[in-house]
């Protein structure tokens, strides 16, 4: 039920965006998520984007998981 | 960066693996809260790849197993009104009621239709003026600002005949009541990451301020879990308890300010009833000043 899907926003108008999911884009209300900009990634969830990812945390963690896992 | 299939690395993995195998060295049981992380410990196999005294315990799960038959049963009743439209998550479809489930109502020709937005069920209401448009409103704190957001949007467009039938459910206050009765003994808790990005972290500190236990934020892919799993292990073993984050590419420590402002705007706090756990102070919601949104007042005219 909480599931919630990354996506890219390629448009936005006033409190909608566009956002392309999997090749498929969406419809997306950007009413809790006001400070995004066109390109980033923004979580979704039942028609409103949640939340902005942070894709310099997603590469510090890779990055802490790759050193944990001993691969570089 | 896709966000997905960079956490599903299989030689991390591998490597995750091994560092839990390293650092474990004690029976525990670590509850996953949400079931959505229940599902993707299935769906990766992650519970046979464990070290076998780690064990897993499923947690409340989902808004959708929690609801009650009362609520169910409430929807059904509306549903068989000939002046209501019945607006669902598909999710809903299948839960029991007392007697029967929307799913069986729908096949009779009630008029019930599965939305996926609860904006959805706002352009029902404005398509069709001459009907009550109730919005089952399910969803822990991940879907209440949707659904919190649909409701002022109403409310501002002068929406009257959008109700909301209201089933949502709190999680913090469910873990407090959880970690008071406890009769099935946790030694740390993975938290439900698209709850923690809604609430942040804070709201869930009295995890080891109160109860002394760790608790992780995580995230949904194989390797947020193995990582946080490893992350509890290693606070259990050098006998610590705090909240850490393992989901920071989105839980932020303050969550999400302005969603949270939402829901705050439109509901209150209130006792709700779970399905399998009771009654549980603080743990549900009610309309506050927007009771004209609540449930449809009883048959009056069309």
């Amino acid at each position: 039920m909480c599931l919630s899907v990354p996506g890219k926003v390629v448009e936005i108008q006033n409190n909608m965006a566009r956002v392309e999911v999997g090749g498929v884009i969406r419809d997306v209300s950007m009413d809790v998520c006001p400070d995004v900009v066109v390109g980033e990634y923004v979580l979704i969830h039942t028609g409103f984007a949640i939340q902005k990812l942070d894709e310099k945390e997603a590469l510090e963690t890779l990055d802490l998981l790759r050193k944990m896992a001993e691969i570089q | 960066m896709k966000f997905i299939d960079e956490f599903r690395n299989k030689e991390i993995a591998q490597g995750l693996i091994r560092r839990i195998f390293e650092v474990s060295t004690r029976p525990i049981h670590l509850m996953e809260v949400c079931g959505t992380h229940t599902v993707s410990f299935f769906r990766y196999g992650i519970r046979e790849m464990l070290p076998k005294h780690i064990r897993l315990l499923s947690g409340p799960g989902c808004p959708v197993c929690v609801t009650p038959n009362q609520d169910i049963d409430l929807a059904i009743a509306l549903s068989r009104r000939d002046d209501v439209l019945l607006a669902t998550f598909g999710d809903m479809m299948r839960v029991p009621g007392s007697t029967s489930s929307l799913q069986k109502e729908k096949a009779e020709g009630r008029r019930i239709r599965i939305v996926y937005s609860p904006l959805e069920a706002l352009r029902l209401a404005k398509e069709n003026p001459e009907k009550k448009v109730v919005f089952l409103a399910v969803g822990f704190e991940t879907t209440s600002p949707a659904i919190a957001t649909t409701l002022l949007q109403a409310h501002d467009e002068g929406i009257p005949n959008l109700h909301f039938l209201n089933s949502q459910k709190r999680v913090p206050p469910a873990l407090r009541a959880l970690l008071e009765s406890e009769k099935v003994q946790i030694h740390g808790l993975i938290l439900p990451g698209h709850v923690c990005t809604i609430l942040g972290r804070e709201p869930f500190e009295f995890i080891s301020k109160e109860f002394n236990r760790p608790a992780v934020i995580a995230g949904f892919e194989p390797l947020d879990l193995l990582q946080a799993v490893w992350m509890l292990v290693n606070q259990i073993e050098k006998e610590q308890a705090s909240v850490e984050n393992q989901y920071t590419r989105v839980v932020r420590d303050q969550g999400n300010p302005v969603a949270v402002r939402k829901m705050e705007q439109a509901f209150e706090q209130d006792e709700a009833l779970w399905r399998g756990l009771g009654w549980i102070p603080g743990s549900g919601c009610r309309q506050g000043s927007f009771q004209f949104h609540g449930r449809p007042p009883d048959r009056g005219g069309r």
